[in-house]
């Protein structure tokens, strides 16, 4: 797609939302190859943005991008501009944590620190912000209980985050990932290790979260995707295309690789 | 638009398979119609038990018609061109399914034309050419969906208008005929009834049609100006 498409799409949907996000002509490779390719896309203040396409397309690598993950990959490095509250955060002066304390993430598999359930949510703020032991509490809680988490672990705080299940698990790094009060919060396929009750309950969580933050999630399932999503971006062969309003992409997509792609006549 | 090359071929079997029994309902339900219009001029009143009988071929496949679309929203959670057909042709079997009763009602009516008082029954040219133009907006509109021609289904909807017209001088004649002869009322209203119910037809067939564009082109053009419609129909994409 080429930019002016892209920007038309963006200001078709854009009307009356903020950004929180801003991805203006990115491309990112690993060593020689070009894994994301002029990618111009906006992901909007307090909804959530799913990413669909086939295995490679690049939409975890996007997702990376936005925490700069990759910043641990010398050969990896990314060109053009990610804008976070209209600072490029790909700038090298951008302390990576503190960019991470904005842009919480969430990983496919459950990975709880082998540390006590406080700790798990204490560990990360403490490198943020110093509290006292009462409002290092409150926050616990607080994070827990945004998590849809609190009830079941209120008593056993001290316990290792790795002796719940795997969806509490799930729910305690969701947990984790807010105690931060980040501004964005990437979710890369958080329920494809968890059944269905587990799923159902992040799902949920998902829903009432974007009250209070923005959301990226990567999913192969795009039910879910239909689901849980206010926009929903597809990419194929690391370029984006098409992006819309999740209702629009899965009832009346506009491009037909979108429509082979979410009614499986793909590949 | 294709509805096959699904990765699954048995979902591609599956939707091959509700396409095709909605043309074979929709062949049912002109045979229905042809049949009670022939009865009804004809004064045959073996025709008209026919189409009484039958009707009940015609809910059949309605049911499981739409049970089919019910399993493959269970199994295969369609999307976009796929999700559109399948919602479409649980509305289309709905339309087939009332054209059907029309023709049922035809046939019950012209019985009791028959049995009650056939000399005073005023003859109308118009009921054949209408029953005519519906029938052929059915036969149309089935072409349509077979085809996934969204432009033939907007034609459709036009030629409702000719029916609407057709209909309109339909009840002038009967009016004249009843203010002649007033043992004429009693017929004449069971004549009403019979064109009211030609007309019907042709008000299922647009609604099938918009069915048809909302499959194509993933518009709903219900309750829109028809020069839209056409416009619609006409546009490239979805």
């Amino acid at each position: 797609m080429n930019d002016t498409s892209q920007a038309m799409m963006m200001n078709e949907v854009a009307a009356n939302l903020e950004a929180q996000m801003a991805f203006k002509s990115l491309d990112f490779y690993y060593g020689k190859f070009h894994a994301l390719k002029n990618i111009n896309l906006e992901i909007y203040k307090r909804h959530v943005t799913a990413f669909i396409g086939p295995s490679g397309c690049g939409k975890s690598t996007l997702l990376r991008t936005m925490n700069r993950m990759y910043d641990l990959y010398p050969e990896q490095r990314a060109t053009g501009e990610l804008l976070l509250d209209g600072v490029n955060m790909l700038d090298k002066k951008v302390d990576v944590n503190a960019l991470r304390a904005k842009v919480g993430m969430v990983f496919q598999k459950p990975t709880p620190f082998p540390m006590s359930i406080y700790e798990n949510i204490a560990f990360g703020v403490r490198l943020h912000e110093r509290l006292s032991k009462s409002q290092m509490d409150e926050r616990v809680e607080w994070a827990l209980r945004k998590a849809a988490i609190w009830e079941e672990t209120k008593n056993i705080l001290n316990q290792s985050g790795m002796s719940l299940s795997g969806g509490q698990q799930q729910r305690l790094c969701i947990a984790r990932g807010i105690a931060v009060k980040p501004e964005v919060l990437l979710l890369d396929e958080p329920t494809s290790a968890l059944d269905p009750i587990s799923t159902m309950r992040i799902e949920e969580l998902i829903a009432e979260l974007k009250a209070e933050f923005t959301i990226a999630i990567v999913t192969h399932n795009m039910q879910q995707a239909a689901r849980i999503s206010d926009y929903t971006a597809y990419m194929y062969l690391g370029e984006m295309i098409e992006f819309g309003v999740t209702d629009q992409i899965f009832i009346k997509p506009k491009k037909k690789q979108t429509e082979d792609y979410i009614t499986g006549r793909f590949g | 638009m294709s509805i096959s090359d699904h990765s699954y071929k048995q979902f591609d079997a599956e939707l091959e398979s509700l396409r095709a029994r909605v043309m074979q309902m929709g062949g049912m339900v002109q045979g229905q119609i042809m049949t009670a219009i022939d009865a009804f001029t004809s004064g045959n009143h073996d025709l008209m038990e026919k189409v009484i009988a039958d009707d009940h071929r015609v809910n059949g496949l309605e049911v499981s018609i739409d049970e089919e679309c019910t399993q493959i929203i269970v199994k295969r959670q369609p999307a976009a061109n796929d999700l559109r057909l399948v919602m479409a042709v649980s509305k289309i079997v709905t339309d087939l399914e009332r054209i059907g009763d029309e023709a049922a009602k035809i046939a019950r009516i012209a019985k009791m034309i028959l049995q009650r008082d056939h000399l005073n029954t005023p003859r109308i040219g118009y009921v054949r050419e209408v029953g005519d133009i519906s029938l052929g907006m059915l036969r149309g509109v089935l072409d349509a969906f077979a085809r996934l021609d969204a432009v033939k289904a907007a034609v459709i909807i036009r030629e409702d208008q000719a029916i609407d017209e057709k209909f309109r001088g339909i009840m002038r004649q009967l009016i004249t005929y009843m203010l002649e002869d007033p043992r004429t009322i009693t017929s004449a209203f069971d004549i009403v009834f019979i064109a009211k119910a030609i007309e019907r037809i042709g008000d299922h067939a647009k609604n099938i049609a918009e069915n048809v564009i909302y499959i194509v082109k993933g518009k709903d053009v219900r309750h829109i100006a028809l020069d839209q419609v056409e416009h619609t129909a006409q546009s490239n994409g979805p």
